[in-house]
């Protein structure tokens, strides 16, 4: 489980940190264990799609979850949120297979480390804890956009 | 380990005598029998959570399924018969654990039930009439619990505080997890109605002076409940000399079945207390218009009741008192003490409470500096060690000791000293792996 890439990302960790300016700003607790993540979401336009000008946060927890956040937030600065939603996508299926998922490398970058963590039930929300924050902090950026464009 | 039970620790070369057997009682308990990851033997170092059953406990719960299975108080047939025997059988020898009368003891599914069926009454008393003013609560009127409360000892008290209007205070704690009884004087007043403390912490092990407190709030006319789930399996437990009006605890943290669990009150309160769950098996009379209730301890056992789990809890009572309570308690003082001297020899490494053994029972919390619990615990586990790890359900303690969370160790009846010394070694693997020592 603890592949040297995840240790790698825990003891440092990218774009760990709370940056300006934001769009949407969430805490995620996981109340088995009192893990929190605080993380942001700034969108750009560009093109068709909103960009993820950037993510940043404070995850506080576990080695999953802390390397999680960060491996999460290498990967998706910079993509649109619908790349980053088919990652995050891809990153859910992996999480719930078991152990049993061939996952795609070329979609799940350093986040294939996580396979894992799949065969420990008890950790699956450490990994998905900054995905989650991550989840719901876009769709209020989003929500607040579209109220901001109709007002 | 010897034959005699006596074994010499890595750590110092001392000597622990164990109060009995302990190979004899692991060769009862199936489950220590199997292997866990890669093989290994299983190191079960979380009884707080839930304890293991010996297979006097399981026959005794299979016996009544296949040989007296039925609804009991129900049915005019032997097996309802037989099942209502069993059943209220099983209600005398808790009673008798705990030198009470059968009367006062009812069965719920859970510790947390049991905690949950007091504070309802309370917030049900301004419908009972005037024999129930005692427990009503409302606007101006205190209820005190304690900063070191397991979730299920202080969620119920906030909401009952929500309903009724009541002022939620407590007992903060000291640096070593102890209660801080400085302003005991002025938190307990005329105002509170009950005060619910632990009566052993799940995470510190910190035994309150649950008595001076009980005495406190006679005086100013307060009921008292104790949370008896980390005590009552641990050590012997005299509900006439205890001083409190209420006590819970739960069957399966004693080596019984899950699904059954215990509030025993005292009798006089209990015939005024209103009932928490109505429907069947509770009621005197039932028109269209309203009902009336039965005496407890049926009042508070609505539905059909869990037999089965009260015999096989009946059975625990009976394992536990065949090797005498002060044995398991003097046993797990022993572990407790070797736990705290082999964990204090590890650099980094800080015990949340006491670290001695004096009003402090068998459970041992620790964080260590730059490895979060998951951590220790996945590592504890790749080992065969399973240990607690989070703010086991005591998130306001956690707070307090300033930790985020924590790791847990807790013992029983079936540990050993090796066990403990596996856990000091697989710390210290943990922190080899993380590279922070």
């Amino acid at each position: 489980m603890y592949q040297e890439i995840i240790l790698e990302h825990y003891r440092r960790p990218l774009h760990a940190g709370l940056r300006e300016p934001f769009d949407a700003q969430v805490q995620h607790i996981n109340p088995t264990c009192g893990d929190e993540v605080t993380l942001r979401v700034s969108l750009k336009d560009a093109g068709a799609e909103p960009v993820l000008a950037d993510v940043s946060y404070e995850a506080l927890g576990c080695s999953i979850s802390q390397a999680s956040a960060s491996v999460m937030a290498d990967m998706i600065i910079g993509k649109t949120v619908g790349e980053a939603m088919q990652i995050s996508d891809e990153f859910l299926k992996l999480m719930q297979s078991r152990g049993e998922a061939e996952p795609d490398e070329d979609v799940l970058g350093d986040a294939v480390a996580f396979e894992g963590v799949s065969k420990y039930p008890a950790r699956i929300k450490c990994a998905l804890l900054g995905w989650m924050a991550w989840k719901d902090a876009t769709a209020k950026a989003l929500g607040e956009r579209e109220t901001g464009e109709q007002a | 380990m010897s034959a005699a039970g006596e074994v010499t620790t890595a750590a110092g070369g001392m000597r622990h005598r164990d109060a009995f057997d302990v190979e004899t009682i692991r060769s009862d308990f199936p489950i220590l029998g199997r292997a866990v990851r890669g093989g290994r033997h299983l190191i079960y170092l979380d009884s707080g959570a839930t304890s293991h059953k010996p297979r006097q406990v399981l026959d005794a719960e299979r016996d009544f399924y296949t040989t007296h299975n039925a609804a009991a108080h129900r049915g005019a047939h032997l097996l309802g018969e037989e099942a209502t025997d069993a059943y209220e059988g099983a209600r005398a020898r808790v009673a008798a654990f705990l030198h009470a009368e059968p009367g006062e003891i009812v069965f719920t599914k859970s510790a947390t039930e049991a905690v949950n069926l007091v504070a309802y009454a309370m917030s049900n008393a301004g419908t009972f009439g005037p024999q129930a003013s005692r427990f009503s609560v409302g606007p101006g009127d205190e209820v005190l619990v304690t900063e070191s409360e397991h979730h299920a000892n202080l969620v119920p008290w906030q909401q009952l505080c929500e309903r009724t209007g009541a002022t939620l205070r407590w007992f903060g704690v000291t640096e070593d997890g102890r209660l801080d009884l400085a302003n005991i004087d002025e938190l307990i007043n005329d105002r509170t109605k009950i005060v619910a403390v632990t009566h052993q912490s799940n995470v510190t092990g910190v035994v309150p002076p649950v008595a001076q407190i009980a005495a406190a709030a006679h005086a100013r006319g307060a009921l008292v409940l104790a949370d008896g789930a980390q005590s009552v399996p641990h050590r012997p437990v005299d509900v006439t000399a205890l001083g409190v009006d209420f006590l819970v605890f739960s069957g399966h943290k004693m080596l019984g079945p899950s699904g059954v669990g215990v509030l025993w009150g005292r009798r006089e309160l209990l015939e005024t207390m209103p009932p928490f769950i109505f429907g069947g098996s509770m009621i005197e009379v039932v028109r269209m218009e309203g009902s009336t209730f039965l005496p407890p301890p049926d009042r508070f056992e609505a539905g059909v009741p869990a037999a089965a789990q009260a015999v096989g809890l009946g059975a625990a009572c009976d394992y536990l008192d065949a090797l005498g309570m002060d044995n398991v308690a003097a046993h797990e003082e022993a572990l407790t003490v070797h736990a705290l001297e082999a964990l204090a020899g590890i650099e980094g490494l800080r015990i949340l409470g006491p670290l001695d053994t004096s009003e402090r029972g068998g459970a041992v919390s620790f964080v260590l500096d730059g490895i979060h619990p998951h951590d220790v615990g996945q590592v504890l586990d790749e080992l065969g060690i399973a240990v607690r790890t989070g703010h086991h359900c005591a998130w306001p303690l956690h707070r307090a000791l300033h930790a985020q969370s924590s790791t847990r160790a807790t013992f029983y009846v079936y540990n050993t000293h090796d066990e403990v010394d596996a856990l000091a070694d697989g710390i210290r693997q943990a922190q080899k792996f993380f590279g922070t020592v």
